[in-house]
């Protein structure tokens, strides 16, 4: 394998596998937000309990996107070395930021917010969750803005020797790209936390147990759950399509499996790219429909992949073909399953539907395929380039760096983070059966086990 | 060279965001050094990490913000450093991850398996981050062998011996390693002597006050050698003598930790360790300017503020940020630090 191929294939491991826990904690941070809200509006105690046990959910999924997400960081230097020489003076500024403004809060506030409730008061401990939720979604804004400026340069200034210089922080910042992109990708996040939330309050039902919470978690999560997989379609995800259709045609042509210039273009719902004979194998499409959504006409003209010179294709075709179907139909069905089961709950029948209860229960996987689906999307999808139409990715990588030197950091990294899998399943389930109602002291322990045995630091 | 006011401004302010991290997690860090030295029973081990719980990630923040200043500021170090350290840093990714959960998730299953098992990696993967971060600032002082591209690359280790093609672990970065493990040993002890109580208090201001030996001995070796490892560093203190400052400062945190733990004021001592650090820190970091990664084969090659900064509208519209950011990361650790150990 050359050394290319294993940068990028590090910087796809680690990238995909730290996202699972940033984009629940990024929605549960907003779950939690209303937990506590709900909690000082009613003044009801299992609100509190719920807000705690999904704290401590929350505790280890932070703890993760903490421990994977520091790599991620490092990784842009370590093994993406030209790349970063060439463009840290635009897109430092927004990694800069994310330190500065959002890191410090979030990890300020989150020791306040899972070890400070008695010490704080409802009402601080309700602003500890609150800061806990701003940071994280600053946090969220700053990534993305990088991301939207290594997919649509903008307010920046080519300089003699190669490198990017910084021409407008506004322009930067206000990125419409980042916007949309933003907006999408928070909002996924905010589907994956309540398809969680909801799939766990429906085994605590279909497994008789902890009723009350069962109950409200899977109202709360069906309720979110839809609202959020509505906007992941309309508006984020059409606008989001349709700033690719502008900005990346070439990109949209593959994701769409379209290999020719068409006039009302179909949409395609399955079938296979066939590389070698440049078209889509076996497919079943909607006519026209493509044209209509990305041009809101049904007859206008959809580029296809031999408008452009081969050398500006995405260099994996089939795989971001396979992607984006696959985020996209994971996102319509969200919809169906959410509405049905939004729909009983209103008529108030959800609890004794096992069959639906089940749904929600095996739903939860899906939402993180989808999420890793739509970034890989987005990644290949701005691929040959680095930097969309100013720097190919095949010039960014550290090439001080050898191939074996990287598969070794890889495979270190492969291991470490089965490691890291299997502890954090082990964790979850014991949070799981411990359940909403079990006391738990502040350091995080079960008090069945240690009764007495937490001093205080100070 | 013209005139490069903010370029230094920010070279300034990198610096300081390191020393913040060395005297925040540096403390942390510390606290999992002598963890299983100074606490026995398990309300004891409970007592030193309840010390650290709430704050330790905040602490580490103070790394990835400066790496993110220092992405900003200068590209051009960042890029070339990180790649050129690249199996030392990767190794600190591994030792920072499992220390991560060794804090996080230890007190989350009761098991006389489990809690040793995390006390161990607590306390290892912390000493050889002291390690790690001692011998990262010596090779930053000592200089790896950049050329004209800008970049280099440093295999783990050769034959121990400082020569122009080095290694990231020579004799010399070996030293400065050793010498941030005890400082840090210090540190944390002091640390914890001053958030606990009774019989952990106790040990770790004995922890510290045989540590502080190594300490000195260390820091003493280093004023003889760095300036010969490194002759720029001498021109700089020659040049500018106000820059005594900061070597004075470093000394009066070290005699003024011996003289408050000794006195059994531990808050005070803690104190002076923060100043020792801050004083070593900012003694290298006077001594290197205008370099931030000197060459020790080309000295023209080196990566200076004046050729490895961003561009200078980036830099004068991160002031307007990194300012008021920094004001209310100040207003966060005062809550923090007040309200919650």
């Amino acid at each position: 394998m050359d050394a290319l191929t294993v940068h990028r294939l590090h910087f796809a491991f680690t990238a995909v596998f730290h996202y699972l826990f940033p984009q629940l904690t990024m929605g549960l941070a907003l779950l939690l937000v209303i937990l506590k809200t709900q909690a000082l509006r009613t003044g009801q105690e299992c609100y509190n309990h719920a807000a705690r046990f999904w704290g401590r959910i929350f505790g280890i999924n932070f703890a993760m996107g903490v421990v994977t997400g520091i790599p991620m960081e490092f990784q842009f230097g370590t093994n993406w070395a030209f790349f970063s020489r060439a463009s840290g003076g635009v897109i430092g500024q927004t990694l800069a930021m994310e330190g500065v403004f959002s890191f410090f809060l979030e990890s300020s506030f989150l020791g306040a917010f899972l070890f400070g409730e008695r010490r704080l008061g409802p009402r601080l401990h309700w602003l500890s969750a609150l800061l806990v939720f701003l940071g994280a979604w600053l946090s969220g804004f700053f990534i993305i803005a990088t991301n939207a400026w290594m997919q649509h340069p903008v307010g920046y200034q080519l300089l003699p020797d190669g490198r990017f210089a910084l021409a407008s922080f506004w322009a930067l910042l206000l990125n419409q790209w980042a916007w949309w992109q933003y907006m999408h990708t928070m909002t996924a996040s905010v589907v994956t936390a309540s398809v969680v939330m909801a799939a766990l309050g429906a085994f605590y039902l279909l497994t008789r147990q902890h009723f009350e919470y069962g109950r409200m978690f899977v109202a709360m999560g069906v309720t979110a759950g839809l609202i959020a997989s509505c906007i992941l379609i309309f508006p984020t995800g059409d606008a989001q399509g349709r700033n690719i259709a502008y900005d990346q045609p070439v990109t949209l042509a593959a994701m769409e499996g379209l290999f020719t210039n068409e006039r009302g273009a179909p949409l395609m719902l399955v079938g296979q790219p066939n590389m070698s004979e440049k078209r889509l194998d076996n497919p079943i499409y909607l006519p026209r429909v493509l044209s209509f959504l990305t041009f809101r006409r049904w007859k206008a003209e959809v580029n296809g992949l031999d408008a452009f010179p081969e050398d500006r294709w995405p260099d994996n075709v089939p795989l971001l073909y396979f992607a984006y179907h696959i985020m996209a139909g994971l996102g319509t069905i969200f919809v169906a399953v959410l509405a049905l089961a939004a729909c009983m709950l209103w008529r108030g029948r959800l609890y004794d539907t096992p069959l639906l209860l089940w749904a929600l229960m095996l739903l939860a996987p899906f939402p993180y395929i989808a999420t890793t689906a739509g970034w890989v999307t987005a990644e290949v999808g701005r691929q040959p380039w680095v930097v969309y139409g100013l720097m190919r990715t095949a010039v960014g990588s550290s090439v001080e760096v050898s191939a074996g030197n990287a598969i070794f950091t890889l495979i270190g990294f492969a291991g470490m983070y089965s490691l890291l899998a299997v502890l954090f399943l082990f964790l979850l389930y014991l949070e799981v059966q411990r359940g909403p109602e079990a006391a738990v002291d502040e350091h995080g322990a079960a008090n069945e086990s240690e009764s007495g045995s937490a001093p205080a630091g100070d | 060279m013209k005139e490069a006011h903010t370029e230094t401004l920010w070279f300034c302010l990198v610096a300081m965001m390191i020393a913040g991290y060395a005297v925040l997690d540096g403390f942390d860090l510390g606290a999992g050094v002598v963890h299983l030295f100074v606490a026995r029973t398990e309300a004891e081990r409970r007592s030193v990490l309840a010390s650290v719980g709430p704050v330790w990630d905040g602490n580490e923040v103070w790394l990835l913000a400066a790496g993110g200043i220092l992405f900003f500021a200068f590209p051009a170090v960042y890029a070339s450093g990180f790649q050129g350290f690249y199996l030392p840093l990767i190794i600190v990714l591994w030792l920072l991850i499992l220390r991560g959960i060794a804090i996080e998730f230890r007190n989350k299953v009761s098991s006389l398996v489990w809690y040793p098992l995390w006390d161990v990696v607590f306390a290892g993967a912390s000493a050889m981050l002291a390690i790690f971060f001692g011998a990262a600032i010596g090779n930053v002082v000592r200089g790896v062998p950049l050329d004209r591209s800008g970049f280099f690359f440093l295999p783990l280790w050769t034959n121990l011996r400082l020569t122009p093609a080095a290694a990231v672990l020579d004799w010399f970065t070996i030293i400065v390693g050793l010498g941030s493990l005890a400082a840090l040993t210090v540190h944390g002890a002091l640390w914890v002597a001053m958030k606990t109580t009774d019989a952990v208090a106790a040990r770790a201001r004995k922890a510290a006050e045989v540590a502080w030996w190594a300490v000195l001995v260390i820091t003493a070796l280093l004023v003889i050698i760095v300036p010969i490892v490194q002759p720029h560093l001498g021109h700089r203190f020659g040049d500018a003598p106000w820059g005594f400052v900061f070597p004075l400062a470093a000394a009066t945190g070290m005699f003024g930790m011996k003289l408050l733990n000794g006195a059994g004021r531990a808050t005070g001592a803690f104190l002076a360790s923060c100043l020792y650090i801050v004083g070593m820190l900012t003694s290298a970091a006077f001594g290197l300017y205008p370099y931030l990664l000197p060459s020790n084969t080309d000295a023209a090659a080196g990566l200076a503020v004046y050729n490895s900064a961003a561009g200078s509208y980036g830099l004068t519209v991160g002031l307007f940020w990194f300012i008021p950011g920094m004001a209310l990361v100040a207003v966060y650790f005062t809550f923090v630090y007040r309200r919650m150990v």
